[in-house]
């Protein structure tokens, strides 16, 4: 962009970068960059930055609800403390560790799922077909819904007694009962799973499907040309040129899936069997008014998303394009 | 021959097969809350797969009742006010980031990606005092306050890479007029990118017409809810005597404008959306 600049624009001088940084113009314009950026970083700041930090702080405090000003320091007693001969605190708790797992089990599986499904729409939508365009529109509607909709839909035909489902079922004849999708502790995780599922496919399939509209066409014929089975060409030669995007989309998933909040609250509400740690950290900090010890559950689940967020922009720095 | 052509008649049929299926998959759970919404209490229980008679019952129900009117209201308040000032800050940030090189550039860029991945949750219990502090527990403005994380990161984050696509030239040419940055912007770039601002700010307006945590946290009485909330939160006698009528009719209401924007501006949709991640 620079060296574009640079080359067409003789009254900016291609000269030094000192040179270049230095002219009247190039002085105005850093500064009025400067002047452009500060309402959206203060935003941010006032947002995100603070707010972040007083969750931090809260963490370590014995903060209540009702009075988040009158909290004293405890350290570190919300995650672990010893007292009278046993351990207390966020990292005893069995509830938070089932929340963890559940957070990791259902985003693996439905992000794993997700990737699978889209593809295979994403490979469909490419293909020729009359009416294409009608059946791109109609495959972004789940997306669309909101996902307090989504959940309240998939409730209503997940009905135990009323369902739809349970209903089809019944008369395919693969189940002798009604199946309470959404109250059977061993069935709810995978019903959650089924509506994020559900919602979440058109996103992947549209971004893959970007990715594939993108593939030189000449692979395609020499393979053509050579006889070579389409199951190999897909393996052997798309999956590999579309990984980069794929990796976008799993990893943008992934961050949606472990902070995953709306589906469960609506469909299961705070149920242990599928309890997240977003569902635990707010029941505790709204519910329970334990705004310290919540906020202990919010940073760890923050530091998660750190974690995989730093693990992205490692793997995914090529696509980002922010270093030049 | 004939045999060559029959394969091809097989796939083109089991093509049509699989695309039948996506689509019955992908539409059913609308449409069953379609029918579900326009059928009369009696026959609520009864499984259909087709509409015998119109009955708008439930629509007259919900419409009649005071706060989902006004549920509806507050979000097309909050999500209006949500993308102007998301566009605003962002057409501004975006010509920094996206026209300017200087020091810094790729830390602002950084920032913004880590924040637009931040779990809500983890902002939760410092926004409430902020909000608190501000005096807009309980109101709209709390929520147009705190929706600006999510839509404010992403929206200069899909400007940005709009911006870098422009021609040099014509800000060259702006300088060379002794044009400011400022009058760069209005009068170049803003006519520009009004494609741009139109995919961006519908992403934004779905993103604040869906939120539900923020919603459902900072706000306390029913006039002050939003229609996510206001779904959700829809009882009846006890847990399993859900009025499922008027909560599929308000299901619809609220999701068939999004369906009609969808299914109008597709195409820009798409390109916002791989812009925001592909080519980002």
């Amino acid at each position: 962009m620079t060296t574009q600049a640079t080359d067409s624009a003789p009254r900016v001088g291609r000269p030094t970068r000192a040179g270049y940084r230095g002219t009247k113009v190039r002085r105005q314009r850093v500064r009025a960059a400067w002047l452009f950026l500060t309402p959206m970083l203060v935003a941010l700041a006032l947002v995100a930055g603070w707010p972040l930090l007083r969750t931090f702080y809260f963490s370590l405090t014995d903060a209540s609800l009702s009075d988040t000003a009158g909290a004293t320091f405890i350290g570190l007693e919300n995650y672990l403390v010893h007292d009278d001969g046993a351990w207390y605190g966020l990292l005893t708790d069995p509830v938070w560790w089932t929340s963890v797992w559940n957070t990791f089990f259902f985003s693996v599986v439905s992000v794993s799922l997700e990737v699978v499904f889209g593809i295979i729409v994403a490979l469909l939508l490419n293909a020729e077909f009359r009416g294409r365009m009608l059946v791109r529109a109609a495959v972004l509607i789940p997306w669309a819904i909101p996902t307090i909709v989504s959940a309240k839909m998939w409730a209503w035909m997940l009905n135990d007694q009323f369902g739809i489902l349970n209903h089809l079922l019944m008369a395919l004849g693969l189940i002798d009962a009604p199946l309470a999708w959404t109250a059977d502790a061993s069935l709810s995780m995978w019903a959650v799973i089924m509506v994020d599922v559900w919602k979440t496919i058109p996103f992947v399939a549209l971004l893959v499907l970007a990715a594939l509209q993108m593939l030189p066409r000449d692979c395609y014929e020499a393979a053509e040309v050579d006889g070579i089975h389409p199951v190999k060409v897909f393996f052997r030669v798309t999956l590999p040129l579309i990984t980069p995007a794929l990796l976008v989309a799993v990893i943008f998933r992934l961050l949606d899936a472990l902070r995953v909040f709306d589906v469960i609250y609506v469909l299961t509400s705070n149920s242990t069997s599928t309890m997240t740690m977003s569902i635990y950290a707010r029941q505790q900090l709204v519910e329970f008014q334990d705004v310290g010890y919540g906020s202990a559950a919010s940073t760890l689940l923050f530091l998660i998303i750190a974690l995989a967020v730093v693990i992205y922009l490692y793997l995914g720095r090529r696509q980002l394009g922010v270093d030049q | 021959m004939n045999q060559y052509q029959l394969i091809k008649l097989a796939k083109r049929v089991g093509l049509y097969a699989l695309i039948a299926v996506v689509l019955v998959y992908a539409v059913f759970p609308f449409y069953y809350a379609v029918i579900t919404s326009l059928k009369p209490s009696g026959e609520l229980f009864r499984v259909d797969f087709w509409l015998s008679s119109l009955d708008f019952g439930n629509y007259a129900q919900i419409f009649t009742q005071k706060s989902f009117v006004r549920a509806i209201l507050n979000s097309i308040v909050v999500s209006l006010s949500v993308v102007a000032i998301a566009l605003l800050l962002g057409i501004t940030a975006s010509y920094a980031l996206g026209r300017v090189r200087f020091r810094g550039r790729t830390t602002v860029m950084l920032t913004i990606l880590g924040v637009s991945m931040f779990p809500q949750v983890a902002v939760l219990s410092g926004l409430f005092e902020v909000i608190r502090a501000l005096n807009l527990y309980n109101n709209p403005g709390g929520l147009i306050l705190s929706y600006t994380i999510f839509t404010l990161p992403f929206t200069v984050w899909v400007l940005t890479t709009f911006m870098r696509q422009l021609p040099m030239e014509l800000e060259e040419a702006a300088i060379m007029d002794g044009a400011t940055p400022w009058v760069t912007i209005t009068k170049v770039f803003l006519p520009l990118m009004w494609p741009a601002m139109a995919t961006t700010g519908l992403l934004a307006f779905i993103a604040a017409w869906n939120e539900f945590l923020f919603a459902l946290t900072f706000t306390l009485t029913d006039d002050q809810r939003t229609v996510p909330v206001a779904i959700a939160l829809i009882s009846g006698g006890s847990q399993h005597e859900l009025p499922w009528g008027p909560i599929m009719a308000a299901s619809v209401t609220v999701t068939v404008p999004l369906v009609v924007l969808v299914m109008i501006f597709q195409r820009r949709i798409v390109s916002g959306l791989t812009a925001g991640a592909v080519k980002g």
